[in-house]
């Protein structure tokens, strides 16, 4: 098996995870698809730790984790204070500057 | 026509069983988050694109962020997204209807087309050399190496992601925070607000339940000396459910021949 085979996988999976925050209306859900898009990307880092024999690669990964986790953290906050004044985490529901 | 093997090495033979196995259940699964209708199930099914991918690193020498990514992403972020689940619940957004017109035809063919491209671009590419591998920089062990790079090179970047770190936990508390716009009630406000209900029939309190002989629970009305159960004795809550016993259940059957 070809290793680029993982960087394919990679691309599948951050292809999947972009249409996921084009389509899916529920806030949750739209995070839980940028989180997909982030271990896509990292798979693609940790590929390429391997193909250029370095651990550059994995440490980059290591700091996408965290950046991940933290925008977890701001974003499902964000997410409850606006459920708290509108009674909904639909992201269609959250259109003041619009009227 | 599009070599899709192109010249940057191939794995062993345990491994490629392992990838063709495992990729398509993830890919499958990733799909499927984006298909099924509620919420907690695509979070159940990320959980599950997440363990492979642990898998696929630490098939891929990566034993050290293989962890991280089970206890960090499958432990902790996914626990995350739990409980914001269970605290906002199942509301409107969960329907699959689409509210802009051919949204979903133009994202899907977008998505292809997305797709093809890095797909394409990756079988494209040469290196021009085959693949290193990481035996050489994993002597000591994968997180021995790891950790000499994150503690030379990178401890500044490092530091500055502690930093980020605080900063998020400071700013999720400050948005999650919200300002109570009433006291709690406490006895005093709750006595206060007996007395000047109008009638002072309740000012006093409440009658407490039944206490017979035979029985002494919650859910058997008081007697009033008029011989009539007291239904203000009982919690509405047991009323409702039907949880209440008759408290004439509990007479003595000589005080009701008496009474006839």
């Amino acid at each position: 098996m070809p290793i680029a085979n993982y960087l394919y996988l990679a691309a599948i999976l951050f292809t999947i995870g972009a249409v996921g925050v084009v389509v899916r209306r529920n806030a949750i859900v739209v995070f839980m698809c940028i989180e997909l898009m982030l271990n896509a990307a990292n798979l693609a880092f940790v590929t390429f730790a391997r193909i250029n024999g370095n651990l550059e690669g994995q440490i980059v990964a290591f700091f996408t984790m965290v950046v991940a986790a933290c925008e977890v953290v701001v974003g499902l906050a964000i997410i409850v204070t606006i459920y708290r004044s509108r009674r909904s985490a639909s992201v269609d529901d959250a259109s003041l500057l619009k009227r | 026509m599009i070599n899709f093997a192109l010249d940057i090495g191939t794995t062993a033979a345990p491994e490629s069983y392992l990838f063709y196995v495992l990729a398509p259940l993830s890919v499958l699964a990733a799909m499927g988050m984006l298909l099924v209708k509620k919420a907690v199930h695509s979070a159940l099914l990320l959980a599950w694109v997440m363990v492979t991918l642990a898998i696929f690193y630490i098939a891929q020498e990566a034993l050290f962020l293989g962890i991280v990514q089970i206890v960090v992403y499958t432990g902790a972020v996914m626990m995350l997204f739990l409980f914001i689940l269970m605290l906002v619940g199942v509301d409107t957004s969960d329907s699959l209807v689409e509210t802009i017109k051919g949204l979903r035809a133009i994202s899907i063919v977008a998505a292809v087309g997305f797709g093809g491209l890095l797909v394409t671009l990756i079988s494209r590419a040469t290196f021009g050399r085959d693949v290193v591998g990481l035996s050489e920089v994993n002597e000591q062990g994968n997180a021995l190496g790891i950790a000499e790079l994150l503690f030379t090179r990178y401890v500044f970047a490092f530091e500055v992601i502690s930093a980020l770190l605080i900063t998020a936990a400071v700013g999720a508390m400050v948005l999650a925070h919200s300002q109570k716009t009433r006291s709690q009630f406490a006895q005093r406000d709750l006595s206060i607000a007996r007395f000047r209900k109008g009638e002072l029939k309740d000012a006093a309190g409440l009658p407490s339940s039944g206490v017979y002989a035979l029985h002494n629970a919650v859910d058997v009305p008081a007697l009033l000396p008029t011989g009539n159960p007291a239904p203000t004795s009982i919690s509405a809550v047991l009323e409702a459910r039907g949880d209440m016993i008759e408290s004439t259940n509990f007479q003595l059957k000589e005080e009701a021949e008496e009474d006839k």
